[in-house]
């Protein structure tokens, strides 16, 4: 008789950290392969369409970096959470809380210098996210409320709150649909390439990049929050004030993905509707998971994801293939990455009997 | 009711390794039809691993088993049960939102297709019950009965399977005083029946109580096999915690200086909101080890927890350097220079995944030494680090090594390097070298030594009485939350601090 049995291994060599994502990203391609034959499309074209519609002209590469800047985002709000086992699966809801509070600036701020209203309503907007993502945080400290379903909940909370507003005090006058009156000219992120939708959002999401991994490498507060992660037992053994690393870090988080939703809404948008997030909170978790919680590999993770989101529209024109491949691909990204990752940590024996 | 002919069990020459860890070295244990046999010992003597191996939890890597008399390859629990063989552990397996009755069914073959047959099943439940005055409702949910009661599903799930050899860990441990007759009445009907008892204990009055035989384990071999009726409890206890010195250790006179901890009618809770500490008074001097003895489990834990700051205990006062100690905060027990080596140096003391730099720095992270502004001070963490590698001998592939690479003795040693850096004027030091070599053992033994000359008093919990004799200037024993007796280290009696340790005030 032939049995499996896992096992721990060893741990594996620093370079696997690279080489695992990239093996990740390269199964799941080979894998879309069955649903994009199963939807009759033409392999090798739809492959060709699927790159060459993300990066095969400068509009659609710029357009690439425009839809990864919300993911990026998302994406560091996530992994800086669960960094520190803080489950934030809000990042949805605090991407909301920040466009409300930057509506509420951005269409209020008429009157003020033109210099003091972007970074007032950055500002807004990063603490609208990192409030609303303290709330949870706050009950899991105090009150052992579990953060998996609060932070999840929140979010539907945040979407009916938004709602309401939409329909009540903030709805554009005049106007009977859900939608907030649009917001001054002042407070618009400036294009900054021409002939394309390449905005300033883009360089503070790589310069979040940046400042995150900065924290987490070089911080005081970066050594905390990963110690209260790995076992917080022993961190609070050993003197750090654990209640105050999670509410912190939550804030951040919140914070990050309250900058999406500036993003969205100062360069692209213009005013708030319902539908300004397709969904950019719940797709920071996958790429959290696959940017293996570290910011470069959240930033390349990010850049798959809009890659394959915005070549699928191309693919989808020239093959036929609906555009839904690209929630396929992304959710087959997450589970072969997971896969992969179990496989750092453990081995398969076969054992004869 | 010793019934001496072919025995019910015979384990010959078994031998059980975890990693480098030898739990059982060549151990051989029959039981007998009809008796209940005392497997004593102090904590990892290796009596539970022997009983896990006969119960097929453990796969053992040398040595047969044999029940009634057919080899037996015991590769799962399902498979001994089959045999006969049923082991209750000290954490019961029970689903505490079902029934008695749904409990006891769990995994046997009582139904009729795929439907269950309950009312067979009660009939059968019933009978047992009646036979053994074990008197529980079937119907009622497992959350609402006693630990006691938990027990009596667990005897009655044996039972039902029809289980004729019962492996019993500690199961003392969580009762109440009546609820110990009640299930000492119910293991002798067991055993008149002809079924046999294997009774895991290191109570020694219980031992003498309940048992036909008694076999003694120490260092995971069998030490002695003797009767109950005739050995007695001083003798036992003698057997239990072994007479070996295993090291030349040379304590320089000292005479104990200032009084550096000061603990006055402590009180404190288990997890489970019962009394652990009992108005403990306690007194620790410069240049003094006190050795406090005792099993684990009799609120050593949570004692050690209060004085980390883990813990906050419901009443006492606690004073280092004739400061008052502020409870419930690590950060204050840090601050009252204090050298906290915790007993589980895996869950609290270290962080695992973290680096052994990273590690190393876990308490004086914060000091303006090595921060500006909230900015480590790479260079200078790196120089402390270095340092402290080297002048505690930890071997690591570097200090960017990851915590868990290292062996368990240099882990302590990380531990020790960490907690010792700042010259702490009072040592807490718990199950120091539990589960290490001889080698990191002894380096830790002088390591004690050395902070007692430097001046440092040391509190030292053990329940390695070899340790606890050949370190302490002063000897206390700490039985179910209460200092059973004291005595000066150098004139202590095995004897006496083996049977404090047991319970047995005499």
């Amino acid at each position: 008789m032939i049995r499996f049995r896992i096992i721990k291994r060893e741990p594996l060599p620093g370079w696997a950290k690279i080489v695992i994502p990239i093996a990740a990203i390269l199964v799941t391609l080979i894998l879309s392969a069955i649903p994009i034959l199963l939807a009759g499309g033409h392999l090798w074209k739809s492959y060709f369409y699927l790159f060459y519609g993300a990066l095969g002209t400068r509009y659609n590469l710029l357009e690439t970096f425009v839809k990864a800047s919300p993911l990026l985002l998302t994406g560091l709000a996530v992994a800086f959470a669960f960094r520190a086992k803080f489950w934030n699966i809000g990042a949805e809801g605090q991407l909301l809380a920040g466009a409300l509070t930057a509506t509420v600036f951005g269409v209020h701020m008429g009157s003020f210098p033109a210099v003091m209203v972007l970074p007032t309503i950055i500002i807004a907007g990063f603490l609208g996210g990192g409030i609303w993502a303290s709330i949870p945080a706050l009950l899991k400290t105090k009150l052992k409320v579990d953060d998996v379903v609060s932070t999840l909940l929140l979010n539907y909370v945040m979407i009916h709150i938004m709602g309401a507003l939409l329909f009540g005090p903030l709805q554009q006058p005049g106007s009977s649909w859900p939608r907030s009156a649009a917001i001054i000219e002042a407070a618009r992120y400036p294009i900054l390439m021409a002939r394309s939708r390449f905005h300033m959002g883009i360089i503070i999401s790589f310069a979040a990049v940046l400042i995150i991994w900065f924290i987490n490498k070089k911080t005081i507060f970066g050594y905390q929050s990963k110690a209260v992660g790995i076992n917080i037992r022993a961190a609070h053994f050993g003197g750090i004030n654990t209640t105050s690393v999670i509410l912190w870090t939550a804030l951040i988080s919140g914070g990050l993905a309250g900058l999406a939703g500036v993003g969205e809404l100062c360069a692209l948008q213009y005013r708030l509707i319902m539908d300004i997030s397709p969904g950019y909170g719940y797709s920071g978790i996958v790429i959290a998971m696959l940017g293996n919680l570290h910011p470069v590999g959240v930033l390349f993770s990010s850049l798959f994801f809009s890659v394959i989101i915005v070549g699928a529209h191309t693919m989808s024109r020239m093959t036929g293939v609906p555009t839904y491949i690209a929630e396929v691909i992304q959710g087959m990204a997450l589970m072969v990455m997971l896969i992969f990752l179990l496989f750092t940590e453990y081995k398969i024996r076969v054992m004869r009997k | 009711m010793v019934n001496n002919d072919q025995p019910v069990v015979r384990m010959s020459s078994i031998t059980k390794r975890f990693l480098d860890v030898t739990a059982n070295k060549d151990v051989s244990f029959d039981l007998y039809a009809g008796e209940i046999c005392a497997l004593l010992g102090e904590n990892g003597a290796g009596k539970t691993t022997m009983m896990n191996i006969l119960f097929g939890y453990y796969t053992c890597d040398a040595g047969e088993i044999f029940i009634k008399g057919e080899k037996a390859d015991l590769s799962s629990p399902k498979n001994a049960i089959s045999r006969g063989v049923g082991m209750i552990h000290q954490h019961f397996a029970l689903v505490p939102s079902q029934t008695v009755l749904e409990n006891i069914i769990v995994g046997t073959d009582s139904g009729k297709g795929i439907f269950l047959d309950l009312k067979t099943a009660r009939k059968g439940l019933l009978e047992l019950q009646e036979r053994f005055g074990l008197q529980i409702d079937p119907e009622a949910r497992v959350w609402t009965l006693s630990v006691g009661e938990q027990q009596k599903v667990e005897i009655l799930k044996a039972l039902y399977r029809e289980v004729d050899i019962l492996i019993m860990d500690e199961p003392t441990a969580v009762l109440a005083p009546a609820e110990t007759a009640d299930l000492f009445k119910t293991l002798r009907s067991l055993v008149k029946e002809g079924r046999s008892v294997v009774f895991i204990s290191h109570k020694l009055n219980e031992v003498m109580d309940i048992s036909d035989r008694i076999v003694v384990l120490r260092n995971g071999q069998v030490v002695a096999e003797h009767r109950t009726a005739e050995t007695n409890a001083r003798e036992l206890a003698n057997l239990m915690v072994g007479r070996e010195l295993l090291e030349n250790i040379e304590k320089k006179e000292l005479p104990p200086g200032e009084p550096v901890l000061k603990i006055k009618n402590l009180n404190a809770l288990n997890d489970k909101k019962l009394a652990a500490l009992k108005n403990l008074d306690l007194i620790v001097r410069q240049n003094e080890i006190l050795g406090m003895a005792g099993i684990s489990g009799n609120g050593q834990k949570e004692f050690c927890e209060v004085l980390f700051g883990m813990r906050p205990p419901t009443d006492g006062k606690i004073q280092i350097n004739d400061k008052p100690l502020k409870f419930g905060s690590p950060t204050a027990s840090i601050k009252s220079n204090m050298g906290r080596i915790p007993e589980d140096r895996i869950d609290t003391g270290l962080l695992m995944d973290l680096s052994v730099e990273e590690n190393l720095i876990l308490e004086k992270h914060s000091s303006a030494d090595f921060h500006r502004y909230g900015l480590m001070k790479s260079q200078k963490i790196h120089q402390y680090c270095d340092d402290l590698i080297k002048r505690y001998g930890i071997k690591t592939a570097g200090r960017d090594a990851v915590t868990k690479s290292l062996s368990g003795g240099n882990l302590q040693k990380v531990m020790l390097a960490r907690e010792l850096a700042g010259e702490p004027s009072l040592i807490i030091a718990s199950q120091p070298t539990r589960g290490l070599d001889v080698g990191a053992m002894e380096y830790i033994h002088q390591r004690i030594l050395q902070e007692r000359e430097r001046g440092a008093g040391i509190l030292l919990l053990s329940e390695d009485l070899d340790e606890i004799f050949a370190l302490s200037d002063r000897i206390v024993v700490l039985f179910e939350g209460e200092i059973m007796g004291e005595s000066p280290g150098a004139t202590a009696s095995r004897e006496q601090i083996g049977l404090w340790m047991s319970g047995v005030k005499a």
